[in-house]
């Protein structure tokens, strides 16, 4: 056995091979660093954040309302030189700003309903994976079960009995939307509660709440980060699969499904009506999604 | 084998009764539904609703009364349609989804096995790059999207096929759908093939066939292929389950009389007993995929078998 | 002609921080029924040497030199030509046996497809060799457990399988890459027990890469010691062990513990792996070596013959620029 002088004597003999040791970088510096290196996620970034500025602010700056009717140009096509710069539809609605109003409320329903899934989420998984046992099986079991219900058919069963009013839509969306997080958060927790820098700080007679929040959280917030950004084009894309089908969001209020939907009945005749939202609403899909890779592929920790 | 077989089965049993219930005792809380009493029907319809559903026991026995019709078969009677219990139309519906859904899928797994396996032996090649262009396109773009842009250029644009409609499964009709289906399910294929045979292509055992000398073909096809093929077994299942919820959206844009167009027409219709009964058929049979999925799972791979 | 020849074999590897050397500049021999023992730390290049001559490579590594194998150059063969060699004449063993035997195919799928392809036999006449190949090397109930799969035999049994894999063809050179690394140390002792039997039966030629000079000491006739994918000293290995003449060598041989040592605490290497990206320009052992000097570190020395005259040094060719004298007198003090 060697004693605490030896240990100390032998230690000092260990020097680092070579000067050049690599400089120490935290987890977030590191993550963006290569976030802002994934050229497809930072234009997408950029990208979204102009579609949301748009949609935010377009509506005020554009001279037509998003449901009134332009008796002189109805189904005209997109032109720069009347001002409907997209067109308008059938009942004379000028659909550059129908496609921004409709943006705002995909969108504002994603940002909902993903706060309220992740929300609820992270709350389960935590749960399940700090509690253990059985507590954490039955969790699980019932984690299980709604990945087995096709979903889309349950918020179809759930519109139809409740309604479609906008906070059920929300609600219905949120419903089928957490348990990815749920899974991800509780492997999560139950690894780190045994991982061995947790045992040691334990050891060292680090208090729970620095354990909680010096070790765990720091590590949950990377996977959550990665999660949400996967969870909101599931939701945008839910809400629009439903409005598509007419179980959605309903008149007066319009969303990127709702316009798609009104386009796919008059596609052979006015094209356009269906392409602009629909070409809005795969942009957004696809800068999330470019987003979420880039999230993944920064705070991966096996790249370091 | 046998016994682990026996075991999956009987753990479904629980899942599907809870989806059962919950949508029954669900239907049951609707005010202005069908088990309540302020429900404004046809009598017609009335006395349909009173010969299956019982509504003048207590509640727990209409419940069971109701578990043992499903175990006979019966999905129940029509909010809005005296003539038409919930069976005539599924059995009217139930062929047409099956046989676009039933077809792409077999289509969509040997092309996608085959481009991700091409693709994962070039990696970087134009081969590559296309297969992961498909991928990309058809996991972030909506498939109610595809499908009318599918429709604006081979039905609109050039003629060749119609633009949705049916007739006694004319295979024009079904052209278009199936390439809808096929599209999106290639692309998850494709993705996840192409990943997991470059993983299992960095397995030790990959690097032992070939320090044997095997040739290539053979490395490939006997020693990765099966370990490869796993992930996308696993995901027979959902995607199965998926093209029942795409037949949704395909059968609408399509206009198609299938089961996915019964769905959305009866919750339009706030026809709540024809889309429970639906909706117990359709948690039935995603219940079953998955068993069967998991079976087959266990088949490939000799270590599950505990 | 010795039947393996390799000239200054050097591996690179193309990473995101540039170019890695992993080998540089091996060179050596193999008769028939010789056995040469490759040692070094991990990351010394050992193991990248011999996959590089089996053409077994990772897509970013690319080998220059020559490694010839009765008289052909391994390095340049098309596939279908290394592919006849591989398995055939030329077999490899691997340090994990879990990962190494394929988990979904039974065993006899994996052996009897060697000799279906490389001597033409029908499945049923594999089958036959495979089970006496089992027995030889003695996995009892050969015929039933033949049809199992890797993952329902025990660690050691599954080399033996393996071993019994690379010997269906009866090849000239067995690799054994760490063969028994990850064992326990009596079925490492068996294992090397049974090398021993079928190079004395068969008469192939085995290089085995190791770690463990103890392994070396039991098997092999010549020994080659790396570190930082560079020859440090290569020889009889009777010669190195007895009397060390670099100091990388004095200081793994002063690392093994010994039972009758007493009070001596073990001898260290001071310091830690080489970063191989950041090599110093001379020896790349000069960063731990204690007898090392401004001259090691800026000018490396070139792999020559010992000194003529100092005991047992004849065929050891050595990398130092200090005397054997000095490095023998080194080993005496630290008691090695």
């Amino acid at each position: 056995m060697l004693s605490a002088k030896q240990f100390h004597e032998m230690a000092a003999t260990v020097t680092p091979a070579g000067s050049v040791v690599a400089k120490p970088r935290s987890l977030w510096s590191d993550a963006r660093r290569r976030f802002v290196r994934n050229k497809a996620a930072l234009i997408s970034l950029c990208l979204l954040l102009l579609i949301a500025a748009a949609c935010v602010v377009g509506p005020w700056l554009l001279p037509h309302a998003f449901d009134s009717a332009d008796w002189d140009a109805m189904s005209t096509g997109p032109s720069l030189k009347n001002t409907h710069f997209w067109g308008t539809d059938e009942a004379g609605r000028d659909l550059l700003v129908r496609c921004l109003i409709g943006g705002r409320i995909s969108l504002t329903v994603g940002l909902l309903a993903t706060l309220a899934s992740v929300s609820l989420g992270i709350a389960w998984g935590a749960t399940a994976g700090f509690l253990g046992g059985k507590v954490d099986a039955v969790m699980m079991r019932i984690v299980d079960m709604m990945y087995a219900i096709p979903y889309l058919l349950i918020a179809i069963l759930l519109v139809t009995i409740l309604g479609r009013e906008f906070y059920l839509v929300v609600i219905t969306i949120t419903v089928f939307s957490w348990m990815d997080m749920a899974r991800v958060v509780r492997g999560q927790t139950l690894s780190l509660r045994s991982m061995e820098y947790v045992e040691a700080a334990r050891a060292m007679g680090v208090s729970t709440t620095r354990i909680i929040f010096g070790h765990i959280v720091p590590n949950l917030l990377g996977v959550v980060v990665i999660y949400t950004t996967v969870t909101v084009p599931g939701v945008i894309l839910t809400e629009s699969v439903l409005s598509f089908l007419g179980l959605g969001i309903q008149e007066p209020m319009t969303s990127w499904g709702v316009l798609i939907q009104d386009g796919a009945k008059v596609m052979e005749v006015s094209p356009w009506i269906l392409l602009f939202p629909a070409a809005m609403l795969s942009v957004t899909l696809y800068c999330f999604n470019f987003i979420g890779d880039g999230m993944r592929d920064a705070l991966d920790p096996k790249e370091r | 084998m046998w016994s682990y077989t026996l075991r999956r089965v009987l753990s479904t049993l629980p899942t599907m009764l809870a989806v059962i219930s919950v949508c029954y005792f669900l239907l049951h809380a609707t005010p202005g539904g069908p088990f309540d009493s302020e429900r404004q029907v046809s009598a017609a319809v009335l006395a349909n609703l009173q010969a299956k559903y019982h509504l003048d026991l207590p509640l727990w026995q209409q419940y069971l009364m109701y578990l043992q019709s499903l175990l006979h078969g019966d999905l129940g009677a029509s909010f809005r349609y005296a003539d038409w219990s919930v069976n005539d139309l599924v059995a009217n519906a139930l062929p047409v989804s099956a046989a676009i859904g039933g077809g792409s899928l077999i289509v969509s797994l040997i092309i996608g096995v085959g481009l991700g396996i091409v693709a994962a032996l070039r990696q970087n090649s134009v081969a590559d790059h296309f297969v992961m262009l498909i991928g990309n396109v058809g996991s972030a773009v909506p498939s109610f999207v595809i499908g009318p842009v599918l429709i604006i250029v081979f039905a609109i644009l050039l003629k060749w096929l119609p633009a949705g409609g049916w007739h006694d499964f004319e295979l024009r009709f079904m052209i278009l759908p199936m390439v809808l289906l096929t599209f999106i399910n290639v692309s998850v294929i494709g993705r996840v093939m192409r990943g997991s045979l470059i993983e299992v292509m960095h397995s030790n055992f990959i690097r032992t066939a070939r320090a044997k000398g095997l040739p290539t073909r053979v490395v490939v096809l006997r020693h990765a292929l099966k370990p490869a093929l796993l992930p996308v077994v696993s995901l027979v299942g959902p995607l199965a389950i998926s093209s029942i919820t795409s037949a949704l959206v395909t059968e609408t844009v399509f206009s198609l009389p299938g089961l996915g167009k019964l769905i959305v027409n009866g919750a339009g219709n706030r026809d709540y007993t024809l889309v429970l009964g639906l909706v117990v058929l359709v948690a039935v049979l995603t219940v079953t995929l998955n068993l069967l999925v998991d079976l087959a799972y266990a088949w490939l791979d000799p270590k599950i078998r505990y | 002609m010795a039947l393996i020849e390799v000239n200054k074999l050097s591996v690179q590897f193309q990473t995101p921080d540039g170019v890695l050397t992993a080998v540089n500049d091996i060179s050596f021999s193999l008769n028939r029924g010789q056995t040469l023992g490759i040692v070094g730390e991990s990351g010394s290049g050992k193991s990248q040497t011999v996959l590089a001559m089996m053409g077994l490579l990772a897509i970013n590594g690319a080998a220059s030199g020559q490694a010839l194998f009765d008289g052909q150059d391994l390095l340049t063969l098309p596939a279908t030509a290394l592919n006849r060699i591989r398995g055939n004449r030329v077999a490899m063993i691997f340090q994990d046996p879990m990962t190494s035997l394929n988990p979904y195919l039974t065993v006899e799928r994996q052996m009897t497809e060697v000799l279906e392809f490389h001597k033409g036999l029908t499945r049923a006449s594999a089958r036959v060799r495979s089970v006496q190949a089992l027995d030889a090397v003695k996995i009892p109930e050969a015929a039933r457990r033949l049809d199992m799969y890797p993952h329902e035999f025990s660690g050691g049994m599954r080399q033996r399988v393996m071993i019994a894999m690379a010997l269906l063809c009866e090849p000239e050179v067995l690799i054994a890459d760490e063969p028994t690394t990850a064992l326990d140390v009596t079925v490492q002792a068996q294992i090397i027990a049974l090398l021993r039997d079928l190079q004395r039966d068969f008469g192939t030629a085995i290089v085995m890469i190791t770690h463990d000079l103890g392994v070396v000491a039991g098997l092999c006739d010549e020994v080659m010691v790396l570190y930082g994918g560079r020859v440090m000293e290569q020889g009889c290995a009777e010669s190195i062990f007895y009397h060390p003449s670099h100091p990388y060598t004095v200081g793994l041989l002063g690392a093994i513990p010994r039972l009758h040592q007493g009070e001596q605490s073990l001898v260290a290497i001071p310091g830690a792996p080489p970063n191989m990206a950041q090599l110093p320009p001379g020896c790349p052992f000069s960063e731990r070596c204690t007898l090392a000097d401004r001259h090691c570190v800026q000018t490396r020395p070139a792999l020559a013959p010992g000194q003529p005259g100092s005991d047992g040094q004849a065929g050891v060719l050595r990398a130092c620029h200090k005397t054997t004298i000095e490095v023998l007198h080194h080993a005496r003090e630290l008691g090695v």
